[in-house]
């Protein structure tokens, strides 16, 4: 019985770690993106489509939620999350800077959290 | 100690639902019945459930009453059936679809827009100009597809009754059942009847046609959200009657003699079609659909001593891939059509049967930067044993100049082989005689339809007075590379069937203001200039029985539901045609002679519904109500068998005045 335990166990590890190693070409996240109005989300979607990769991205202006389906072979999670602060947005993990978020149209100027 | 935890549980789900009811907030933007779209590469508007029920509406082609885009004729004195007009060109010229199958073509052409009941639509899309390629190569001028109820999200009841002062009777019963929660089902039944004759213009023949329809359609939906997979199934089976002619004419003792003049057609049809589409796991901007469709339609008619019978068997199958190139914003889709159409047709007793079959692939992209700028570029190639094999382009851009406006491009090609008989039967109830002047082409001696779509078009949104406005302006053009010309400009004893030798054009140009005078007070106004130009044998005229200036306007006022579900509706569409060009009359004896053209009039019509409750429902309206009536609508009426008979010659409404009244109750 314990070693079927451990058989098993063994063998989730080794299946897990494959497919940690194939990367997912259908990856879907939805992560927080901070932005205010329609403006923001056509800034927001179009540097999130400019990392390879990206196959669709969809920012609700209500939620603030980014809805992302990725092709990780290409770039990851985190290449998406720099893209978008790059324009003057913030995420979770990357922050934009201050001269990015400054440069933002009056109108884009969100609360940042800090 | 367990409780505890327990406790904050239950705490934290209710402050979650607390916080949940603060967060809803109600919008309360009242859905409109034409939606415009600024994003849409397209220029489709969507005509919602709403605005059907807006008119008296017993069928499709009754629905395009309160629309500037579609004009609604009145296409002969006998049978009353209304024809629909884009860009100034009849139905043949439209594609036109029933949830993206083709479903009003060949035999179907005259009379099949009056087989589908207003009730059991859901919305209309209809597009100007060029259109997908997806459905196939024939829409010249544009495209409309219905959409009906679905299953899965009907109500269990609903019944709508329906009667007017032309006596004319209608009821539409649907019932739907969830059978699980993948499974769905309608039933849909309706029947129409008019039974009393009425000559309200003395010429001794019917007004409109003694008729009977029964109509039933049962639709199944399969739906699973978590594999992806939908199907619909559909069966659908129509019988329709008409009786038309004189007053006295008895079909039993008088069908085909010279003792009364008198008409009959009789329509069988029944449909099958089915769609199943997959949208692939974790990749929800891919997806396949397979559609077919049955159908077997069955029109044996009679027009005084002509005799008219045709049969179509057709079968219709569409493969659609739809995906992505990289991301969303490059999509594409493409498949494979195959259509299968055999007719037995017998004009008189002449036998003009025929067998047609095409195959074609299509590729269509669309880009759609998300923001401004979009554009459709589609292409296909299709193999028919009468039209060859050929290339048919089509493209449409979008562009956002500035805020709330809209500008679009498109152009396409058409081709389409033209049904002469079935598309100008009103004709058979003429003294005409019917000739067709050229012999080598495929298609009755005539060789295919191929036309040119270009339009252009602008909106734009903006603020009046604190209300909302739009203006729009659109120029289209077709150009016919050739036509099977119908000519009714030589003479009026004959009608003559030839390939194009000139030009045919048609141009059109329409002016839309839109306004929301207060909240629930709206304005519809379109002014429409059609040129429509032919070169007959005769010399060049514009297209007969179509005006070149129109103005339409549509005033709808709505009270504020009350809480109980009350509300009152108002409408009133106003539609004035100008003169219109009319078939060539000249050398009929004065009595039986028209003049070159028409007199411009207006007609009204209005409508109040009383809605008592979410559930139940009464409107009553009244169409015409200026009681303009064409003075002659019959020529030769006094000698039906004689040389100058014509019924074909109609400009204006034949009956007068017209009231009505119906209700509408539904179980949720």
């Amino acid at each position: 019985m314990k070693n079927i335990l451990i058989l098993m166990t063994l063998l989730t590890v080794v299946f897990t770690a494959q497919s940690q190693d194939k990367k997912n070409r259908n990856a879907k996240y939805s992560i927080d993106v901070n932005g205010n109005c329609d403006q923001c989300q056509k800034r927001i979607q179009k540097a999130a489509y400019s990392v390879s990769g990206v196959k669709s991205a969809n920012w609700d202006i209500e939620s603030h939620q980014l809805s992302l389906i990725l092709n990780e072979e290409k770039k990851s999670l985190l290449d998406v999350k720099t893209a978008i602060a790059k324009v003057g947005h913030d995420t979770d993990i990357v922050k934009a800077t201050y001269e990015d978020y400054s440069n933002l149209h009056s109108c884009c100027k969100y609360e940042r959290k800090e | 100690m367990k409780i505890t935890p327990l406790l904050i549980m239950l705490f934290s789900v209710s402050f979650c639902l607390s916080q949940e009811k603060i967060e809803e907030i109600k919008v309360t933007t009242t859905k409109k019945g034409i939606q415009k779209s600024l994003s849409k590469t397209t220029n489709t508007q969507v005509v919602t459930s709403k605005e059907l029920l807006k008119a008296a509406c017993c069928n499709l082609a009754e629905s395009f009453e309160t629309n500037p885009s579609i004009d609604v004729n009145f296409s002969d004195a006998l049978t009353g059936t209304k024809q629909i007009k884009m860009l100034g060109l009849t139905s043949p010229y439209l594609m036109i679809t029933e949830e993206n199958i083709p479903s009003v073509r060949g035999a179907s052409q005259a009379y099949g827009l009056s087989f589908t009941p207003g009730t059991w639509v859901e919305s209309i899309q209809i597009t100007k100009g060029a259109g997908s390629v997806v459905n196939g190569f024939e829409s010249i001028s544009g495209q409309i597809n219905t959409e009906l109820l679905k299953p899965s999200n009907d109500i269990p009841f609903f019944l709508n009754a329906y009667g007017s002062t032309d006596s004319r009777y209608e009821v539409n019963t649907h019932f739907n059942r969830k059978i699980s929660d993948k499974w769905a089902t309608s039933l849909f039944i309706h029947g129409n009847t008019r039974v009393a004759k009425n000559d309200m213009n003395h010429d001794h023949f019917l007004d409109n046609p003694l008729g009977k329809q029964a109509n039933v359609m049962n639709r199944w939906q399969y739906s699973n959200p978590e594999t992806g997979w939908v199907t619909f199934l559909n069966a659908r089976f129509m019988n329709d009657e008409k009786q038309t002619g004189e007053y006295d004419f008895n079909p039993d003792t008088d069908k085909l003699t010279t003792n009364h003049w008198g008409s009959e057609i009789n329509t069988n049809r029944i449909d099958l079609s089915s769609k199943v589409g997959y949208v692939f796991k974790d990749m929800p901007y891919q997806s396949i659909g397979f559609q077919n469709a049955f159908t077997n339609h069955d029109q044996q008619s009679y027009f005084g001593l002509n005799q008219y019978n045709i049969k179509q068997k057709s079968y219709y199958s569409n493969l659609i891939f739809n995906s992505i190139i990289d991301n969303t914003m490059n999509k594409f889709a493409t498949g494979l059509n195959f259509t299968y159409d055999k007719y037995s047709e017998f004009v008189n007793t002449n036998d003009v049967s025929r067998i047609d079959n095409s195959a074609g692939a299509f590729f269509e992209y669309t880009y759609d930067n998300n923001d401004k700028f979009s554009y459709i570029i589609g292409g296909r190639v299709d193999y028919h044993n009468r039209l060859g094999v050929f290339f048919t382009p089509r493209l449409h851009v979008r562009y956002n100049p500035w805020e709330k406006s809209v500008l679009r491009f498109s152009a396409g090609r058409g081709k389409r082989a033209a049904n002469i008989y079935a598309e100008n039967q009103q004709l058979f109830a003429s003294s005409r005689t019917f000739s067709v002047l050229d012999s080598l082409g495929k298609i009755y001696g005539l060789n295919p339809e191929i036309a040119w779509n270009y339009g252009v078009s602008f909106s734009q949104n903006f603020l009046l007075f604190g209300k909302s406005a739009d203006v729009g302006i659109d120029f289209y053009r077709t150009d016919f590379q050739n036509q099977a010309i119908v000519d009714v400009m030589q003479s009026p004893q004959e009608v003559s069937f030839y390939n194009l030798r000139g030009k045919s054009f048609a141009n059109s140009l329409q002016f839309e203001f839109n306004y929301e005078i207060v909240k629930h007070f709206n304005l519809r106004t379109a002014y429409k200039y059609y040129d429509i130009s032919t070169d007959y044998l005769s010399g060049s005229y514009q297209r007969p029985l179509q005006a070149k200036h129109r103005f339409f306007s549509n005033l709808e006022y709505a009270t504020h539901i009350s809480d109980e579900g009350q509300q009152w509706r108002l409408d009133a569409t106003f539609n004035w045609f100008g003169k219109q060009q009319l078939p060539n009359t000249a050398s009929n004896p004065a009595i039986d002679r028209l003049p070159d053209f028409s007199p411009s009039f207006a007609i009204i019509n209005m409508q109040v519904t009383v809605q008592q409750s979410s559930t139940f429902e009464m409107y009553f309206g009244g169409e015409n109500i200026g009681n303009y009536r064409q003075r002659k609508a019959i020529l030769g009426a006094d000698n039906p068998f004689g040389p100058n008979f014509d019924t074909s010659i109609v400009y204006a409404p034949v009956f007068g005045q017209m009231f009505y009244a119906g209700l509408r109750f539904k179980i949720k």
